[in-house]
């Protein structure tokens, strides 16, 4: 039986796909039509770093419960938030190419700190796989899993905010900072960052369904 | 009583340290090497920015290598040993001071050497040697807790390597700036809010490690 979430993350990513090229937008210098982009780059990092996030506290939990399901599903989500990186970083070098004339610059925090990212979740995978003991790798993953996570969050959340940065909210480039996406954008923007957050729940939940199978055939 | 026995950690990380002298005599003549490389292939460093990447990317390599190296000399039994005998938080605690301490001096001697054999660029010595001993010792925190991860996970080298060059990055990056910032001599103004987020960062690091390492202690 298909639930209820799955078909609202289904219409709002649909609405949002036709509603984000046919609705109306501010007339920006640099940005011009462009602007549309914050409906797709924008809420797939968020989907991505709601992954990450949900990835770590399955691994806390993992910690203090002791349950290899949880290091399953711990698992399953860093993969998933790894899975939207790529739309993401594909959908920001088109927008950075557009409106900074490059694909990628390492001027920017943001930037490098989700390349850094990338290769955080990449060394987690490898660490995982490097150990063959079911127990001892759901520990030790963990461990890295909350580790990395913080000093990830550190790295994208508060350095760009001290230093320039070429993305809106950080440097003085013309973008929609609060006063510049108008109620329309609003109108179509929340409802992507919730139905693009649903899709990656959606691929979560199958991901997990068909993982937690494999590990009880395993078990029998 | 509780620290006495790290005290007592500690020191019996330094009379290992000191009783097997190739290893630490390793690591010195590692530094005069590198030093000397790049003294030689550069000949002579104009740029500020080029002499600050550079001695940044030695002292990354350095600390990996000294402070990486924490976990591994832990046989199995030696392991055991430690784990009847020692409180986890203490057991990691006296890790990362030792590393701290030795790191610091070790930066100190690379900072020395550095400046000798390609020239110091250092206007705000004061300033360059605070960024040098909060990140040496954030390192330090950092490296510690991957080397036990990676000592868990067969001690592989590479994969040493692979685990903690992406975690530091942050941390490098701040470093980074914040000597940039001090080769130029800038005001303390411009500069304090990354002293303090390397502070910062230096706190969140031996929390997190002190917190986790318990989890991987158990066998």
């Amino acid at each position: 039986m298909i639930k209820w979430w799955k078909i609202l993350s289904a219409l709002l990513i649909l609405y949002t796909l036709v509603w984000g090229m046919l609705g109306s937008v501010p007339r920006l210098d640099i940005l011009n039509e462009t602007i549309r982009n914050v409906y797709y780059h924008v809420p797939i990092w968020f989907a991505m770093l709601f992954q990450m996030g949900y990835s770590v506290v399955y691994a806390i939990k993992q910690l203090s419960k002791n349950d290899l399901k949880t290091d399953i599903i711990s698992n399953q989500a860093a993969e998933t938030g790894l899975f939207f990186a790529l739309p993401g970083l594909l959908t920001g070098c088109m927008w950075a190419k557009f409106t900074w004339g490059t694909w990628w610059t390492f001027q920017d925090p943001k930037l490098n700190g989700v390349a850094i990212a990338i290769l955080i979740y990449l060394a987690y995978f490898i660490l995982r796989s490097s150990i063959d003991d079911e127990q001892k790798r759901a520990r030790i993953a963990a461990v890295y899993n909350i580790f990395a996570f913080v000093m990830m969050f550190v790295f994208i959340m508060i350095l760009p905010r001290l230093t320039d940065s070429l993305h809106p909210g950080n440097g003085g480039n013309p973008a929609f900072a609060k006063y510049d996406m108008n109620s329309d954008m609003r109108m179509i923007f929340y409802p992507a960052v919730i139905g693009w957050v649903l899709l990656s729940l959606w691929i979560l939940d199958v991901k997990k369904r068909l993982a937690l199978l494999r590990h009880k055939q395993n078990e029998q | 009583m509780q620290n006495s026995r790290l005290i007592s950690l500690i020191k019996k990380e330094f009379v290992l340290e000191f009783r097997q002298k190739s290893t630490l005599a390793g690591i010195l003549v590692y530094i005069v090497a590198t030093v000397f490389i790049s003294a030689l292939s550069f000949k002579k460093i104009i740029h500020p920015t080029v002499w600050n990447a550079l001695f940044w990317t030695i002292f990354m390599f350095i600390s990996v290598n000294v402070s990486g190296k924490s976990f591994m000399q832990e046989t199995k039994g030696k392991a055991l040993f430690n784990y009847l005998y020692y409180n986890p938080r203490q057991f990691i605690l006296s890790k990362i001071a030792y590393n701290m301490l030795l790191m610091a001096v070790l930066s100190l001697l690379t900072f020395f050497f550095y400046s000798w054999f390609v020239g110091s660029m250092v206007q705000d010595l004061g300033m360059f040697l605070l960024a040098l001993l909060f990140s040496s010792s954030a390192f330090s925190g950092v490296l510690s807790l991957m080397s036990a991860i990676a000592s868990k996970a067969n001690n592989n080298i590479s994969l040493m390597a692979i685990l903690s060059f992406p975690v530091l990055m942050p941390l490098l990056l701040v470093s980074v700036k914040l000597s940039k910032h001090a080769i130029d001599g800038l005001a303390w103004s411009v500069s304090y809010k990354y002293l303090l987020i390397l502070m910062m960062l230096n706190f969140v690091v031996v929390a997190l490690a002190t917190l986790l390492f318990n989890y991987l202690w158990k066998e």
